[in-house]
């Protein structure tokens, strides 16, 4: 192995060193001056994600256990730019309320950090590297939840999280002990070679895939979701439900449709269970919500749902349209966590019926709002339409026209609860409805950027034929 | 750009200057002025329809296609017959009438008149797809708009009005979603490729066992927007709640994509599927043709009157489709538009009444055609118009629809059609109440002696809409040709 070889984690080694970088900072800025280590932050960022978008070789290192394909390279630019629109967004939370605490740099370190373990998560080779992935990107979100400590709920949402977190990860390792027993190794290529479809494997597959539900939020996996989405942070949250959703769910396909794929007439099935429980008790529960972040946690979870269509089929088809839908959900849910997150900073206001006349006072906001909500919904022409009716299409193509018809009807039903939203903001009107109020530009420039993505993904078709020429060399 | 796109991107267009237009009188010239246009655009449309088809003999002429998703095989293709022309040109009358009896609008203007526009925008490219994705991304793209027009700008019960409005018609769309898609992943039947275009599909033998699923699917996919009984119970409602304009649109317009499609797609693509279903399907329009009629004579508010008998009107129309015959097929067309511009005439006139007597209520009014002549004698012309009266649109189509259904020699169709039939004579009950109650007699309340008379925007919308149905009505037999002509390759594949 030569040095160049490293190259493959050039943006593992990228991100590692920002961590470092800000680190140094924050030993050196004065203390008077800390708030300009956000803007820091966010250019170091920035250059980290434009950077990503350099080329890059497929290849393996450390004899398997690190992995890049231009699949994982695509997706890893995809949490990338997740991350820093995510980041615009917190900009003026973590200036005004975090810095003054002199807790700011921590929260950035905490956060790139929880990014490179998802990196190492969907670029693993083995189930070591994918296990170490995985906790190193659950460990720091705990404490970001937290990140709030005047606040009774940001701590218990962390408690929450890190108890559910290290029951699902244990129980996924002893799913992964499991697969290590039948097959006496714990590379992917291996494994995929070795098992068989008997008892233990099957117990193996549920063992394992009750880890990965957890951070998806499958339904039954789901109780920690709403709570910890409540408490924490509102990007912390967006971050959960966004990143770390989308992150899990990538590598669950990737593990499904090689390493497991002999497995496939078991998960098949569970599969099909989870996505309608899921997508069904989803938008059961989002329904009768009044807080907009479990109102959102609660959508998110019956998204979660959709993501999973994608993967019964088992086939390019539906790993191309799973991975175009969870980057257009990245951009639909951000948009719509982050005019939650806007009205909150000015007014501390994050119930629905509070929304209610938004428009006549904030109509950019309101806007944004409805565009995110259509687009969660699937209504043309925004992109979320085009993910939801592709990930149909890849359903239907596999024949589960059953499925797909409970799939359109639970889409029928979130309208509803979208819907309700709309209605406080357009239809409504109250006299002490939220006066107006200026965002500040990294809001606006974090915003506009996801109203771009959402506009323009589902209706610009390229991105799409990309997926799927990069998809053909997964199978 | 083609003669085609231009009917997608003049709305658009329309909206990015209403985008920036500050008040009223801003919002409403350039909506006006986009109509205009729109309008002249459809009219020259039709003259270059017929110019075209004397030399072009394809079933849709001034085709373009532009691939859009490579891999699913979706394009942006687009092409018109007979039928598209007219209803495209419906479409531009209606949304012209619609600015002008807008032209007071005073809450949101803007946001009024740009919502109407991206109504107008779905159906104009609902009805010059040729290609099942894009027909779905503009119907949806119709719908959705309703949600806001009623919501904001409606009365009475108008969030609720709203919501069942969109949900229904959102889920009925849902439901056609599986069907589209069962179509697709059957269009390569015959060994070719997976493709989401009508003609192509069309061409494709798919398995009778297909048919017999997806038919009912896609068939209530596009009806429960042409008001299919018992999926109808949004229309009341909706039409109720909803400002004049917007009720015009959706009865005059809107629900006219629930025919177009059901002929366009269920019908054209799975004729064995109609052939299997068909009996089902006549009883419940042929229900919805007389429980609408019925229904209507018991309603005391205007709107929900009218709302009511365009069920029974939608309910032939469906009726007229699923005779599967030249005839029928020839008077659903008709009926289409002509109920198209009477319900909007209807509409117009209602919203007229109510803003000068702040009541719908037909029992309170009275003596109106002493007070305000102009509008209460077209609300009788259109009464009649709408009882089937000859020298008015209503009876060619109506006699159309009739004569059609009658030509099954089958006991069950026959008696299908006498039920339907006596629906017209339900019809002058309700219309001629109306007309006995509400304009004659004597003036029953005194502040009604100062009642403003029409302006000259609202004489404007009502002309733009009463003219196409005494030009039909007189002179049915060019329009009748063109739609007969294109009705032919749709015939000839159903044997």
């Amino acid at each position: 192995m030569n040095t160049v070889n490293f190259l493959l984690m050039r943006q593992e080694i990228l991100l590692a060193s920002i961590v470092i970088l800000l680190i140094v900072a924050e030993i050196f800025v004065p203390a008077n001056r800390k708030k300009s280590i956000v803007h820091l932050a966010l250019l170091l960022f920035s250059i980290h994600t434009l950077v990503g978008f350099l080329p890059m070789a497929e290849g393996i290192l450390f004899g398997g256990m690190f992995r890049n394909t231009t699949l994982i390279h695509l997706f890893k630019n995809i949490l990338n730019i997740g991350v820093l629109i995510l980041l615009f967004q917190s900009a003026d939370w973590l200036q005004h309320k975090i810095f003054s605490q002199d807790r700011g740099t921590e929260f950035f370190v905490l956060l790139f950090t929880s990014l490179l373990g998802m990196y190492f998560m969907i670029s693993a080779g083995d189930f070591l590297m994918f296990y170490l992935g995985l906790e190193l990107s659950t460990l720091p979100i705990a404490a970001l939840a937290a990140y709030e400590t005047h606040k009774l709920t940001s701590s218990e949402a962390a408690v929450k999280f890190i108890l559910s977190a290290a029951l699902a990860s244990g129980v996924a390792l002893f799913g992964i002990s499991l697969l290590y027993a039948v097959s006496g190794s714990i590379y992917f290529d291996v494994i995929a070679a070795n098992i068989v479809q008997n008892p233990l494997t099957a117990l193996a597959l549920v063992l394992f895939l009750s880890g990965l539900g957890f951070k998806i939020s499958l339904v039954p996996f789901h109780f920690w979701t709403a709570d910890v989405y409540e408490g924490a942070p509102i990007c912390v949250a967006s971050y959960l439900s966004v990143i770390s959703k989308g992150a899990a769910a990538f590598i669950l396909m990737i593990i499904l449709f090689t390493v497991l794929k002999p497995l496939i007439d078991i998960w098949e099935n569970i599969m099909y269970v989870l996505a309608v429980a899921t997508m069904t008790l989803g938008n059961l529960f989002a329904l009768r919500q009044q807080n907009m972040k479990r109102f959102l946690a609660f959508s998110s979870i019956a998204q979660a749902g959709f993501i999973l269509l994608g993967l019964i089929t088992g086939t390019q088809l539906g790993a191309t349209t799973m991975v175009y839908f969870i980057a257009i959900y990245i951009f639909s849910n951000l948009a719509a966590f982050g005019v939650v997150q806007a009205i909150s900073q000015k007014t501390d206001k994050e119930n629905m019926s509070d929304y209610e006349g938004l428009y006549r006072t904030n109509p950019n906001l309101s806007l944004v709002m409805m565009l995110a909500l259509f687009s969660l919904a699937g209504i043309p022409p925004v992109a979320g339409f085009f993910g939801k009716f592709f990930l149909f299409t890849a359903t239907a193509s596999e024949g589960y026209y059953l499925l797909v018809f409970i799939a359109v009807a639970n889409v029928t039903v979130s309208l509803y609860y979208y819907l309700l939203v709309i209605r406080a903001m357009f239809l409504r009107t109250r006299p002490d409805a939220i006066p107006y109020f200026k965002s500040s530009l990294y809001m606006k420039i974090g915003l506009i950027a996801t109203v771009l993505g959402i506009l323009s993904l589902g209706l610009y078709s390229p991105l799409y034929e990309y997926i799927h020429e990069l998809s053909s060399k997964l199978l | 750009m083609d003669i085609l796109t231009l009917f997608v991107a003049l709305p658009i267009l329309t909206i990015l200057a209403l985008i920036f237009a500050k008040d009223l009188r801003q919002s409403r010239t350039i909506a006006m002025v986009g109509s205009l246009i729109q309008l002249g655009m459809a009219l020259n449309l039709l003259f270059a329809y017929f110019n075209e088809k004397t030399i072009n003999k394809a079933v849709f002429v001034f085709v373009k296609d532009v691939v859009w998703f490579e891999s699913f095989n979706i394009h942006y293709s687009i092409g018109v017959d007979a039928i598209s022309v007219v209803l495209i040109l419906l479409t531009s009358i209606v949304v012209l009438a619609g600015v002008f009896i807008s032209w007071k609008m005073a809450e949101l203007p803007k946001e009024f008149f740009i919502s109407l526009v991206v109504l107008s925008t779905g159906v104009y490219g609902f009805f010059i797809s040729t290609d099942l994705f894009t027909m779905f991304v503009f119907y949806e793209l119709a719908v959705i708009p309703m949600y806001l027009l009623i919501g904001i700008w409606g009365s009475g019960p108008r969030e609720y009005a709203a919501m069942k409005l969109t949900l229904m018609l959102m889920g009925a769309s849902a439901v056609l979603l599986v069907g589209i898609l069962g179509i697709y992943f059957h269009s390569n039947a015959d060994g070719g490729a997976l493709t989401f275009n009508l003609l192509q599909i069309a061409e494709v033998n798919i398995p009778f066992e297909a048919q017999k699923l997806f038919f009912p699917l896609t068939f209530i996919g596009f009806a429960v927007i042409g008001a299919l009984f018992p999926f109808h119970t949004w229309s009341p409602d909706g039409h109720a709640s909803a400002p004049t304009a917007v009720s015009m649109l959706h009865a005059g317009v809107l629900m006219k994509l629930g025919g177009y499609g059901v002929f366009r797609v269920a019908l054209f693509l799975l004729p064995e599927g109609a052939l299997h279903w068909s009996w089902f399907f006549i009883i419940l329009s042929a229900i919805g043709v007389i429980y609408g009629a019925f229904a209507a004579i018991k309603q005391t508010d205007l709107k929900y009157i009218n709302a009511y008998s365009s069920v029974s009107h939608l309910g032939m129309v469906l009726f007229a489709l699923l005779m599967l015959n030249k005839t029928a097929w020839n008077g659903a067309i008709l009926q289409s538009l002509s109920h198209g511009f009477m319900t909007a005439l209807f509409f117009a006139l209602i919203g007229m009444i109510y803003g000068r007597t702040h009541t719908r209520d037909v029992t309170k009014l009275g003596g109106l055609l002493k007070v305000i002549p102009f509008i209460s004698v077209i609300y009788v012309i259109a009464g009649l118009a709408s009882l089937g009266l000859p020298g008015f649109s209503g009876f060619v189509a109506e006699m159309n629809i009739f004569v059609g259904a009658f030509q099954h020699d089958n006991l069950f169709y026959r008696i299908a059609t006498i039920v339907s039939v006596s629906a017209i004579v339900v019809t002058a009950v309700y219309i001629l109440r109306v007309v006995g109650m509400m304009l004659m007699g004597p003036v029953t309340n005194d502040a009604y002696l100062q009642l403003e008379k029409a302006t000259w925007f609202e004489r404007t919308g009502i002309m733009l809409l009463l003219i196409p149905i005494v030009i039909i009505g007189v002179a049915p037999l060019w329009l009748s040709n063109a739609i007969l002509d294109s009705l032919t390759p749709f015939l000839a594949h159903l044997t």
